[in-house]
C-alpha cells in the first residue's frame, strides 16, 4: 500500500468547485511539482493554501490546496485535495497531471478501504466496510460497464481486438520461430498496425469531447468592448427561445448567464458584461480578464461595432480569439459599416434592433458543433475521467511503442506497451486478460509438433 | 528396506527427483518398470525449445541433470530467436535417443544414496493422511518417509490407432491399473488427459533430395553453465523440413471417421497446442500445405521422427498418408503414430512445494500434474525432489516466484489455475520474462542453489567467478572513457552515428540505441567473453524496460508478501462471492498474490479477503 492513489471526490460537472483527493506517500511530494505558489512540502499540516496548478509553464487553475499529514488524516497517510473550478475539462486535467506525476487512479472504494487497513476505522467497523467495498465495487463495476453503451464497448472491443491480434502474432513468432505461415512481425509492419491503432484512440478521445458536449453542454463566451451589444445579443437570444434566466454564480472568474437549448444541448452563455462595467479601470484589465475567458470557454462570441474601426483592443481580442473555436458577430449593421475585417475571419452580421442575423448565429453554432447529426443513442462517447484517463493512459504507451520503434527496440520488448494498452482497454469494458491470449493463439494459428 | 525417499517412475521428472534428493544426503529409491527406459523419449527427439530451453538453463543452474544430459547427448543444437530481443532467445538441440537414456543412466548410477530396481507400482501405503510406503504390483511392501510419483503417461493409458485400443503405455510396456483407483479412493480428483505422437520411418526409405536441409548453429553453446561444448560444429547432423499436399489433406478428410479422436474412441482432453495432423486439416481448412520437419531419432539407429504429423489414423491410412508426402512416396514406416490417454491428477490438489493437500509427505511432478513436455517434468522432479527432502529436515519449502523463474510460473500456473489440457511452457505464459532470460538463469538461481545445497562447491565457485567478471565490465564500462581522434571520428561519421563529447564513458554510449558492443570493441579492446558482454550490453541497453519490469514485479511481490494462514475458514469470511469462496476453499491459496491470480476471484473478493486478514489475524 506504499503507492499514492488519486480520484476526483465531488460528482463531475455538478457542483461548482471539483476536489480532486491524492492519498498516500509522494501525495504531497506529487500536489508539490505542480503547484507554483509555495513549497507544499513545507507548510504546516491541516493548512489551505492558494495557488496555481501548473503544467510546466501553463497556469491551469487557481486552486484551494489542503494539505493533511498523516496520521491524522481520514486513511492515516498523507493527503492532498486540491480545490478547483469545477468543470470537466479542469478537473480531468488536473488529475492527468497528478496520474502523470506519480499518482495513481483509486479503485473505487480505495479511500475507505485504506481508512480501514491503517487503522482508521475500529475493527467493530470492520464488517461494515467490507460491505461497503463490496457494494461500492460491486456498484461501480457496473456502472463502468453500463456507464458505456453498446456501441462505445463494440468499438474498443475492435480496438483490442486488433492489439490482440498483433500480440497473439508476435507471440507466435517467438513461440514458433520456424512457424512459416504467421506473418513476421517487423518494425515496418508494426509501425503500419500501431499507426492505426493510434488513430482509432485518437478519435475515440476526440470523441469525447462530444460526450462531454451532451452531458454538460457548450460553454459559450461573449467578450468584446463595452458597448458594441452583448447584453442586448444576449437577451435577444434568449428572449426568442424563451429559456429561463438563471443566476448561477459559478465561479469568481466566470459569471453563467443563462442557458439556452439548441437541438436538445445545452448553450451556457458566459457574458463577461458584468464584470467589464463594473470595473473602472476597463482599458487596462479588460484584455487580460478577457483572456482568462477565452481560456476556459469552449465557443468564443466576439462581439464588435460595425459603425466603428477597430480599435487597438478590437485587435488585440480578434489575435487572443484566433487560437480557440469562435464565431466575431458584427453588431449593428443596420448603422454605416466602418469597420475593416479580414476576410478569412469567421463573421457574422447582424442587429439587435431588428433582430437581424441572429438566426445565423444559432444556425453557425449547429454547424460548427454538427448539432444536428448528434444523436444520443448512436456515437461513441467517452463521458468519464475515468474513461477518458485509462484511453489517454492506452494511446500513451501506443505512442511509445513508435518513439521506440525509431531506435530499433527488439519487437518483444515493444509488446510490453501493447500489453500496457490492452490491459487499459480491458479495464475500461471491464474484461480481464487472463486466457485470451493463449487461447487466440491456438484459436488463430495452426501450431503444434 | 525402509528409504528417506521413494521416487516411482524413471522418465524426466523422476530421474531429477532422484538424483537431486540422493544428492542431497537422503537415502533414495527410483523405480522403474525397465532400466532400459529411463529418461526416455517417447516423443520428439529434442530438448529445449522456446521457453522450454530457458528451463533447461534454470535446471542447470539449481543442480539438476538434464542441460549437462543433454550436452553430452545430442546431435544438432541452435540457438532460436536469436535475430530477435534477448529475453527470447532459447536453446534447442536434436538429442539422441540412444545416448541420452545411456548418459543419464550412468549418471544416476554414480550419484551416492542413490538405488535404482526395477518394479510396477499399483498402491501407496497412507497412514493417518502421512505417506508410509508402496506396494509393488507382487505384494511387495517398501517403506518410506516421503513419496514422490512421477508416473508419467503410465496411469491406465492407452494407446489408441482408429478403434483399436491397447492398454499400455509407450513401446507397449505395462501401465499401472491400479494406482489411479487407489490415489482416487484417498481422494484425489482424477482426470483423463491426451497425446499423441507421429510415425517414425525407416531413412533408407526416404528421398532427401525432394526435401529441403534445417542445419545447426554456427556457434557453441552448452545447456549447462560448468560444461564446455564437446560436440564438432561441422559434424552436427541435419533435420529437414517438408509439407502435406492436397492428397494428404483428401486422404484424412476421407478417413476422418476413421481417426480415435474424430471416430469418437477418446475420452482424454487433447492439448491446442499439439494438434494432431487431423485436427489442423479439420480446423484449418483453407491451409493449402502444413510443415513438417523430419528430425532424425538416433546416430545408433535408422528411424526419423515426422514433426508435425502425430495422428490417432488407423495404419493402412497412416501407410497412406505418409506415401503421399513428397519425398516419402515409398517410404517405410516402422513405428506407427499413436494418441494415447491416460490418468492424472488435478494439480490444484498440490501445494507450491509440489507436496499434495491431502497426503503429507507425498508429492508428485511431471505428466501426473497435468503437464506435457521432458523439460516441465524434469522441472517438476528436480522441486519436488528438493522439497521432500527439505521436508524431512522440517525446512521451509523452495518456491520459485513467477519472477524469478519459468519453473514458477509453471508450478504457479499449475496450483493456482489447473489445466484442462496437458500443460505446455509457452513464453507467452510469463509476464516478466525480460527478466527470465537464458543468459542470466545462473545470475538468477545459483545463489539458491547454493544455500540449498544443490551444486557443488566447485559449480558455485564457477558462477561466482561469472559474476566477478559481469561486475568488472560494468565497472570497466564506467570507468573507461572514449577519447575522439580523427580516426574515431571518421568512424562515427561513416555510421551516420552523431559524435560524442570527448571522453564520454563507455557506458553512456552504450545507452545509445544505436551503438552496440562491438562498435565500441572496433575502437576500445574491451577485454571480455562474448558471454559476459552479451548480459551486460541487455541491462544497460534495455534498461528503461528492466526498470519498469522490475516495477510491475514489486507491486506482485507485496501482494505475495501478505500470506494467508493454513488454517483460514473461508465460510466466516462474509460477502464474498460464491464462487470466489468455492476456489478459493478447494485451492487455499498461501498469499493475497496467490489468491489474486485465481480465475474467478476478483477484486473486490481479494479486498473483503484483505479486510477480514487484518481484523482476524492483524496481518499487514
Amino acid at each position: 500500500m506504499e503507492d499514492t492513489i488519486a480520484a476526483i471526490s465531488t460528482s463531475l460537472g455538478v457542483g461548482a468547485i471539483s476536489i480532486i483527493r491524492l492519498s498516500g506517500k509522494e501525495a504531497i511530494n506529487i500536489v508539490n511539482s505542480i503547484f507554483n505558489q509555495k513549497d507544499l512540502t513545507k507548510v504546516k499540516t491541516h493548512t489551505i493554501n492558494y495557488g496555481f496548478i501548473i503544467d510546466n509553464e501553463e497556469e491551469i487553475d487557481e486552486v484551494l490546496v489542503s494539505v493533511m499529514r498523516k496520521p491524522k488524516t481520514f486513511t492515516m497517510e498523507d493527503i492532498v485535495e486540491i480545490n478547483c473550478h469545477g468543470g470537466i475539462a479542469t478537473t480531468t486535467k488536473i488529475l492527468e497531471l497528478v496520474i502523470d506525476h506519480g499518482a495513481r487512479l483509486a479503485e473505487p472504494g480505495e479511500f475507505t478501504k485504506r481508512a480501514f487497513l491503517n487503522g482508521r476505522i475500529s475493527l467493530l467497523e470492520a464488517e461494515s466496510v467490507s460491505d461497503l467495498i463490496e457494494s461500492v465495487s460491486e456498484k461501480q463495476r457496473k456502472l463502468a460497464i453500463n456507464g458505456l453503451n453498446g456501441r462505445l464497448t463494440n468499438v474498443i472491443k475492435k480496438i483490442r481486438d486488433k492489439i490482440l491480434d498483433l500480440i497473439a502474432n508476435i507471440e507466435v513468432n517467438i513461440d514458433y520461430p520456424e512457424y512459416e505461415d504467421a506473418i513476421e512481425v517487423t518494425h515496418n509492419y508494426l509501425k503500419e498496425k500501431v499507426n492505426k491503432i493510434k488513430k482509432d484512440l485518437e478519435l475515440l478521445l476526440s470523441n469525447a469531447s462530444v460526450g462531454k458536449i451532451i452531458k454538460s453542454g457548450i460553454d459559450v463566451a461573449l467578450i468584446g468592448r463595452p458597448n458594441v451589444g452583448k447584453s442586448s445579443i444576449l437577451n435577444a437570444l434568449l428572449n426568442e427561445d424563451k429559456a429561463i434566466v438563471t443566476d448561477i454564480s459559478g465561479t469568481t472568474r466566470d459569471i453563467i448567464e443563462a442557458k439556452m437549448v439548441l437541438n436538445g444541448i445545452t448553450i451556457n452563455l458566459i457574458d463577461t458584461a458584468g464584470i467589464r462595467e463594473t470595473s473602472d479601470i476597463v482599458e487596462k484589465i479588460g484584455v487580460d480578464k478577457s483572456k482568462q475567458i477565452i481560456n476556459s470557454a469552449d465557443l468564443i462570441i466576439l462581439v464588435l461595432n460595425n459603425n466603428e474601426e477597430l480599435t487597438e483592443e478590437d485587435k488585440e481580442l480578434i489575435n487572443e480569439v484566433q487560437e480557440k473555436t469562435n464565431i466575431i458577430f458584427v453588431n449593428k449593421n443596420d448603422l454605416k459599416t466602418k469597420i475593416k475585417l479580414d476576410n478569412k475571419l469567421n463573421v457574422i452580421k447582424g442587429n439587435t434592433k431588428e433582430l437581424n442575423g441572429l438566426e445565423d448565429l444559432k444556425q453557425k453554432i449547429i454547424e460548427m458543433y454538427n448539432l444536428d447529426k448528434i444523436n444520443e443513442k448512436d456515437l461513441t462517447y467517452l463521458s468519464n475521467v475515468r474513461q477518458i484517463t485509462l484511453v489517454k493512459g492506452a494511446l500513451e504507451s501506443i505512442t511509445k511503442i513508435l518513439k521506440d520503434i525509431e531506435k530499433n527496440i527488439p519487437i518483444d520488448m515493444l509488446e510490453i506497451n501493447l500489453r500496457d494498452a490492452f490491459d487499459k482497454l480491458g479495464i475500461l469494458i471491464g474484461e480481464t486478460y487472463e486466457y485470451e491470449l493463449i487461447d487466440k493463439l491456438f484459436k488463430n494459428f495452426c501450431l503444434g509438433k | 528396506m525402509n528409504y528417506d525417499i521413494i521416487v516411482v517412475g524413471g522418465g524426466h521428472a523422476g530421474c531429477e527427483a532422484a538424483h537431486i534428493a540422493a544428492f542431497l544426503g537422503k537415502k533414495t529409491l527410483l523405480i522403474t518398470m525397465n532400466k532400459n527406459n529411463i529418461a526416455d523419449m517417447p516423443c520428439n527427439p529434442s530438448i529445449g525449445g522456446t521457453a522450454k530451453g530457458v528451463i533447461v538453463r534454470d535446471i542447470d543452474a539449481l543442480g539438476g541433470l538434464m542441460g549437462k544430459v543433454a550436452d553430452e547427448s545430442h546431435f544438432q543444437i541452435k540457438m532460436l530467436n536469436s535475430k530477435k530481443g534477448p529475453a527470447v532467445r532459447s536453446l534447442r538441440c536434436q538429442a539422441d535417443k540412444i545416448t541420452y537414456p545411456q548418459n543419464m543412466l550412468k549418471k544416476l548410477e554414480a550419484t551416492n544414496n542413490l538405488t535404482i530396481k526395477e518394479a510396477l507400482v499399483e498402491d501407496i501405503i497412507v497412514k493417518d493422511n502421512k505417506i508410509k510406503g508402496i506396494i509393488l504390483s507382487n505384494q511387495e511392501k517398501i517403506m518410506c518417509n516421503s513419496l514422490i510419483l512421477t508416473t508419467g503417461t503410465y496411469l491406465k493409458s492407452n494407446i489408441l490407432r482408429g478403434d483399436v485400443s491397447l492398454e499400455g503405455g509407450p513401446h507397449g510396456e505395462k501401465r499401472s491399473n491400479f494406482l489411479s483407483d487407489n490415489l482416487k479412493k484417498l481422494g484425489f480428483t482424477i482426470q483423463r488427459l491426451k497425446t499423441g505422437t507421429p510415425p517414425r520411418i525407416k531413412a533408407s526409405s526416404i528421398d532427401f533430395t525432394k526435401c529441403s536441409p534445417e542445419y545447426g548453429d554456427n556457434i557453441y553453446y552448452t545447456f549447462s553453465h560448468d560444461d564446455e561444448p564437446i560436440y564438432k560444429i561441422e559434424d552436427q547432423q541435419k533435420c529437414y523440413l517438408i509439407y502435406t499436399n492436397n492428397k494428404t489433406h483428401q486422404i484424412i478428410l476421407d478417413n476422418l471417421d476413421k481417426s480415435s479422436m474424430y471416430g469418437g474412441y477418446v475420452t482424454g482432453v487433447g492439448p491446442r497446442y499439439c494438434p494432431s495432423i487431423e485436427d489442423k486439416i479439420v480446423r484449418f481448412k483453407d491451409k493449402e500445405r502444413h510443415q513438417l520437419f523430419l528430425e532424425p531419432e538416433s546416430m545408433y539407429y535408422d528411424e526419423w521422427y515426422i514433426q508435425g504429423f502425430s495422428t490417432s489414423m488407423p495404419e493402412d491410412v497412416q501407410d497412406q498418408m505418409v506415401h503421399s508426402l513428397e519425398g516419402l512416396e515409398t517410404s517405410i514406416i516402422t513405428k506407427y503414430a499413436y494418441a494415447i490417454e491416460y490418468d492424472a491428477i488435478d494439480p490444484l490438489q498440490l501445494n507450491p512445494s509440489l507436496e499434495t493437500k491431502i497426503i503429507e509427505n507425498l508429492f508428485t511432478a511431471g505428466q501426473i500434474n497435468g503437464t506435457s513436455g521432458y523439460e516441465e517434468a524434469a522441472a517438476q522432479g528436480l522441486i519436488a525432489g528438493i522439497n521432500a527432502s527439505r521436508k524431512l529436515e522440517e525446512k521451509e519449502p523452495f518456491i520459485l516466484k513467477r519472477n524469478e523463474s519459468y519453473i514458477g510460473v509453471l508450478i504457479d500456473d499449475l496450483v493456482t489455475k489447473g489445466t484442462q489440457e496437458p500443460y505446455r511452457m509457452l513464453t507467452s505464459r510469463a509476464e516478466y520474462r525480460l527478466l527470465l532470460r537464458h543468459d542470466n538463469a545462473d545470475l538468477r538461481l545459483r545463489e539458491y542453489a547454493h544455500t540449498l545445497g544443490t551444486i557443488t562447491s566447485e559449480m558455485y565457485e564457477n558462477y561466482q567467478n561469472h559474476l566477478a567478471e559481469i561486475n568488472n565490465l560494468k565497472e570497466f564500462l564506467k570507468t573507461t572513457k572514449l577519447e575522439i581522434n580523427l580516426e574515431i571520428k571518421e568512424k562515427f561519421k561513416n555510421n551516420d552515428f552523431s559524435l560524442p563529447l570527448n571522453k564520454t564513458p563507455l557506458i553512456e554510449l552504450l545507452k545509445r540505441p544505436e551503438i552496440t558492443m562491438e562498435f565500441l570493441d572496433e575502437m576500445i579492446n574491451i577485454p571480455f567473453d562474448n558471454s559476459i558482454k552479451d548480459i551486460v550490453s541487455i541491462d544497460i541497453k534495455y534498461e528503461g524496460y528492466i526498470v519498469k519490469t522490475k516495477k510491475e514485479i514489486e507491486k506482485m511481490l507485496k501482494l505475495e508478501e501478505k500470506q494467508i494462514p493454513k488454517d483460514i475458514d473461508y465460510k466466516k469470511i462474509k460477502n464474498l462471492a460464491s464462487e470466489a469462496r468455492d476456489k478459493l476453499e478447494r485451492i487455499r491459496p498461501i498469499s493475497i498474490g496467490q489468491a489474486s491470480r485465481i480465475s474467478g476471484v476478483n477484486p473486490a473478493d481479494i479486498s473483503i479477503l484483505a479486510v477480514y486478514l487484518k481484523k482476524e489475524y492483524n496481518n499487514d
